[in-house]
């Protein structure tokens, strides 16, 4: 039976591989994943630990709490004079200080070098022979005052060469510095968009504006000084606001941030991989149970051979496992293909992730086989149950059709029971408060799959309708094809409804993403053009998004024809033991922001001073503050601030433009090392104009990394990094419709052979090859229309769903897009279509005729 | 109705003990008004080693009788019982087990599994069954179908009536205690269809294999022991070496 169960395999290479495809797929993105992350991980991995590798330990500023990296806080630096006091302790080999920040390079255009949202490092190199330094010289010679080196990337693409003058932007204005030479990170061929500037400890310490001060201290034992016996003897000349790490727990310490990164970039691309073998499941479960109801003669006889029912399960399941099994190896070998379009995939969106080269993990392949196995297995249970219902008298009767299952009955209830399930799964996880985040997700992941599951079986129900009303263009257009195709579309509901039920899911899934996007977009906007009713023009980061030094915004104000500008900073704080966003904002920005104040007005932000604070309405909520409660705020120095409520807002739809606790940039600068904006609003003599805009390029010439931006521009340029993001979405979720097309063309290829006789009979009485192709393309057309309907439908209803959640995006459907959605799903059927319509039309009337 | 009933006389095994015996057969199709009587009442014997042709035009039931003689489909009342097991006693296991042992299947349209070559063909209702085959017996049989130097040759790459062959051979290797043929000839020209009668013939007297034939055929029939004429449902003939000729003539009488 077993040697039977393969052969069997071989005998429909087809067919086999055709379904298999599907596997292949979905394998091949969780494999990718993993390799992909693996790989980032690995990158960044080699970057932190060989910046350690020649430390024991490593002292540093300490916070108040840990801060997230891109906060706008920062640990504070310490005086330098430690390093002294370090160097001279008898278990200290060597010790060396180091600055270190974002620093800017200045392309040849004068703005600066950003490679979308990678970091701009810089730091000093005290002593480029020293076993502290992680840095390979590839050309030229470490930096001397005045000096600079940068790393072999970013040099190759901007054409530096050793000896040119470069401008180099840390907090101050732009340093013109002489490059000495070209760096490399020992092990890693690219860091991703990072650009590195590394300096001596003077010029790095001018830079960063940290004259006299130390970020870090590296440090190595003397000889026979253990790692724990070094901690301990530092400790105790340790002052307060610094602190000491082994190497080894600095690293991982460093790593923290990307690691959390790279961990949700796995779970968010396993989540696409999960969804391409969600749908991959339904093709494979419907192209099984097609050639099983084409097998039905094979199993019958079997049967009357003496293979039991349990004989007949068994070689079904096993034809499954071997299919599972070569499938999954195949996606394996894709994903490593995969993961590597992937990276040029984030390349291409201006999302460079440093490669190391790919890594393949043992877990990788256990995973990927073990998901694809298992996933064809379950896929396969209910085809080949149903073929052990297959009597044995159907080896002699002619058109024996399978016997119902004892529960079919229960199919149409079952349907509706799942979909209702599914539905207040999703509503629990949404509207039930006091929730963990494991429930909630378990919730909405669990009611997702049951609403796919039971719209699928409901589906059934709907073909007839549906296929009618969607095939009525065909009738129009393709004569009697076209009308055929619709018969054809309506005569197996089972069937078209699996086939397009994989359609639906990604369908449901894109158009969600969509809506969603849309929503916030428009929300955006109007929150916008609401908030910052006077604004002309916003300052902010050639990104967008970075922090700006505050001298570019104190030169902004002294430009003629500026008449106020406000300033927004953003940090961390530590408030009622939760870690929260702060802002800050300077008096102008009370005449720019148009808030909507439940207790206060927008005077108050005019009147901060030295203990005012305003936050937002849940914020309040929340915490029971009113007017003149304080509000207690630990900094990242550590200091802790009683800061008194003095307005309270609602914040608009399209989301709060402040932290929860918003004070007066004279609080925050003062708890804050290196102060920057986040971005600032300027207004104008005479609003936008063309002389104003190029008044405002004049000043911040002298500040590569800002720019101006009029207020719709400043939006749309927000929005450029969603579209990003959206456009890497869509990209994911095409790869389950490219899965769902490829069970199009499996179930048309075995309707196509299961119709040969008709087909034959079709020829010979004078339809022509182009009628059939076109019978078969409009039917593939047809059933295409009906997965994208259900799923557009179902797309809408769960964004409706998520939107009645979330207060801050409003419900828009972008209806061109829909529209975009449809003919895509038109043109998945005529693709789908093209392969099997070739094979209908090629057949010898004859012999289709003869075949039975 | 009892008149036209008889009692099969055995032919050429006095005493030798049946293999087959069905009781008061009848198979009613759905219900109501719509009620189709395909089998009305029909008993019979079949003796071990006998060749019995099941003969009648079509509708008279003569598939049917052979579905629920072969256990491939439950009678409305009456029993059928093989090598003394009663059939209505047998759960689906049990009537695998039974197959396995006692009954061989020959079809119209042979059910060749495509994938599997003549020989592995032949064998698979031992491989099925978990059992080895036996090499000479295996060599034997291919000579016996004719088919030894066809052994390794694909369903595709063989003729209608080799692949009849074949199935004959299938249905041979487990030595059954009865072999049920649907209509054996009924999709092949005269010429090869003489082949695969002399074939079934053989098969009886040399391997003392009991066969049940139905065939709507004379000539076909022409080579049993026996044959039944079925009309409407029942018996309403029986005759023993009877030529084609004399077939012929008999189902003229039932107005064929």
């Amino acid at each position: 039976m077993t040697a039977f169960a393969l052969r069997g395999l071989l005998g429909r290479k087809l067919r086999t591989a055709l379904t298999a495809i599907a596997i292949v797929l979905g394998v091949a993105t969780v494999a990718g994943t993993y390799v992909l992350t693996d790989s980032i991980n690995n990158a960044f991995h080699s970057i932190f630990f060989e910046t350690r590798a020649g430390s024991d330990a490593v002292i540093s500023g300490k916070s108040a709490f840990d801060l997230s990296g891109d906060s706008g806080s920062t640990a504070p630096s310490f005086d330098e004079s430690l390093l002294q006091k370090v160097r001279s302790l008898p278990e200290v080999g060597e010790a060396q200080g180091q600055v270190n920040g974002e620093a800017h390079l200045i392309g040849k255009d004068g703005k600066a070098i950003v490679y979308g949202g990678a970091p701009n490092l810089g730091f000093s190199i005290a002593d480029g022979a020293s076993r502290f330094n992680p840095l390979q010289l590839v050309s030229g010679a470490w930096p001397k005052p005045g000096e600079v080196v940068i790393d072999k990337s970013t040099a190759s693409k901007e054409h530096f060469k050793i000896g040119q003058v470069i401008g180099v932007q840390a907090q101050g204005p732009v340093d013109r510095l002489r490059v000495s030479g070209i760096v490399k990170f020992g092990s890693v061929s690219t860091i991703g968009g990072a650009t590195l500037s590394g300096f001596d400890l003077p010029t790095a310490q001018h830079l960063f504006e940290k004259p006299g001060k130390l970020d870090e201290i590296a440090v190595a034992s003397a000889q026979g000084v253990s790692t724990p016996k070094l901690v301990a003897s530092i400790k105790q000349v340790l002052p307060a606001d610094t602190q000491i790490r082994t190497a080894k727990l600095q690293s991982h310490e460093d790593a923290k941030e990307t690691d959390s990164f790279i961990s949700f970039l796995q779970k968010f691309l396993l989540g696409f991989g999960g969804v391409a073998l969600f749908v991959g499941s339904f093709v494979i479960a419907n192209s099984l149970s097609i050639t099983i109801a084409q097998r039905m003669r094979e199993f019958a006889t079997l049967r009357t051979l003496g293979a039991s029912r349990s004989q007949v399960l068994r070689s079904v399941m096993l034809e499954a496992l071997v299919m599972g099994t070569l499938a999954s190896i195949v996606g394996l070998f894709a994903g490593l293909a995969l993961a590597k379009g992937l990276f040029s995939l984030f390349d291409a969106v201006g999302f460079t992730l440093p490669n190391n080269g790919l890594t393949l993990e043992t877990r990788t392949i256990v995973v990927a086989l073990l998901v694809g196995i298992v996933v064809t297995l379950l896929a396969s249970l209910r085809p080949a149950l149903r073929a052990t219902r297959v009597p044995p008298i159907a080896a002699v009767r002619e058109g024996a059709t399978l016997p119902e299952s004892r529960w079919a009955r229960y199919r149409l209830p079952a349907a509706i029971v799942l979909t209702v399930l599914g539905f207040a799964g999703l509503l629990a996880g949404l509207f039930v408060s006091n929730l963990g985040t494991g429930q909630i997700l378990l919730l909405m992941l669990g009611g997702a799959l049951l609403v796919f599951f039971g719209v699928a079986l409901l589906s059934v129900r709907l073909i007839g309708p549906l296929a009618w009303t969607l095939g009525w263009p065909a009738t129009k257009l393709g004569g009697a094809a076209g009308a055929l195709a619709r018969d054809n579309s309506r005569r197996n509901p089972q069937r078209t409804a699996s086939t397009a039920s994989a359609l639906m899911i990604g369908l449901a899934l894109v158009t969600l993403v969509s809506i969603l996007a849309a929503g916030i977009v428009s929300s955006f906007r109007g929150a916008v053009k609401d908030i910052w009713r006077n604004a002309d023009y916003a300052i902010t980061a050639q990104n967008n998004f970075n922090p700006i030094p505050i001298a570019a915004s104190e030169a902004v104000g002294k430009t003629p024809g500026v008449t106020s500008v406000a300033d927004v900073r953003a940090g961390e704080g530590l408030a009622y033991g939760h870690k929260i966003a702060i802002t800050a904002v300077n008096p102008p920005a009370a005449s720019v922001f148009n808030l909507d104040w439940t207790h206060g007005t927008s005077t108050v932000m005019a009147h901060l001073g030295a203990d005012g604070a305003f936050v937002d309405k849940d914020y309040a909520d929340s915490h029971h503050l009113e007017i003149g409660s304080p509000v207690p705020l630990t900094f990242a120095d550590g200091t802790q601030e009683l800061l008194n409520v003095e307005g309270i807002f609602d914040p608009p739809t399209g989301g709060s433009p402040f932290g929860r606790v918003t004070m007066s940039t004279t609080v925050f600068d003062s708890h804050t090392e290196q102060p920057e904006n986040l971005y600032s609003f300027v207004v104008m003599n005479g609003g936008q104009t063309a002389a104003n805009q190029a008044a405002l390029d004049k000043t911040l010439k002298a500040f590569p990394n800002a720019k101006a931006a009029t207020r719709q521009k400043f939006i749309d340029n927000q929005i450029s990094g969603l579209s990003s993001i959206l456009n890497i979405l869509y990209v994911l979720l095409a790869l389950s419709v490219v899965v769902s097309l490829f069970g199009i063309v499996n179930t048309l290829v075995l309707t196509v052979f299961e119709r040969t006789r008709e087909i034959g009979m079709l020829r010979a009485i004078g339809m022509t090859r182009r009628q059939v192709r076109r019978m078969i393309r409009h039917e593939s057309v047809i059933t295409a229309l009906i997965g994208a309907v259900i799923g557009i439908a179902l797309g809408i209803i769960l964004a409706s769903l998520l939107i009645a959640r979330v207060d801050f995006i409003v419900l828009s459907l972008p209806v061109g897009q829909l529209i975009v959605f449809g003919v895509a799903a038109i043109l998945v059927g005529i693709i789908a279509a093209i392969f099997p319509a070739r094979r209908a039309s090629r057949l010898n009337v004859l012999q289709a005729l003869q075949y039975e | 109705m009892s008149e036209t009933i008889t009692t099969p006389a055995p032919a050429r095994a006095p005493d030798a003990e049946p293999v087959v015996t069905a009781t008061e057969l009848t198979r009613r199709y759905g219900e109501g008004d719509t009620a189709v009587d395909a089998l009305r009442g029909v008993s019979l014997n079949v003796r071990k080693g006998e060749l019995t042709a099941v003969m009648g035009p079509s509708g008279s039931g003569k598939s049917t009788l052979m579905h629920i003689l072969a256990g491939l489909d439950r009678p409305t009342s009456g029993e059928v019982a093989i090598a003394g097991t009663k059939l209505s006693t047998l759960n689906d296991n049990d009537m695998t087990r039974l197959r396995r042992q006692h009954i061989g299947f020959v079809f119209q349209f042979f059910n060749l599994l495509p994938m599997l070559d003549a020989e592995e063909n032949i064998v698979l209702p031992l491989s099925i069954a978990g059992e080895k085959p036996d090499k000479a017996w295996v060599n034997e049989l291919l000579d016996q179908v004719g088919l030894t130097p066809r052994r390794t040759h694909k369903p595709s790459e063989l003729s209608g009536g080799q692949q009849q062959r074949v199935a004959i051979g299938r249905a041979l290797v487990n030595k059954p205690t009865i072999i049920f043929a649907d209509e054996p000839t009924g999709n092949l020209d005269s010429k090869t269809s003489g082949e695969i009668l002399e074939l079934l013939e053989r098969s009886v007297r040399e391997l003392q294999q009991t066969i049940v034939m139905v065939t709507h055929e004379p000539r076909a029939a022409a080579i049993a022991d026996r044959v039944l004429f079925l009309d409407d449902g029942l018996i309403v003939r029986e005759a023993s070496n009877i030529s084609a000729h004399d077939i012929v003539a008999a189902m003229e009488e039932l107005g064929e």
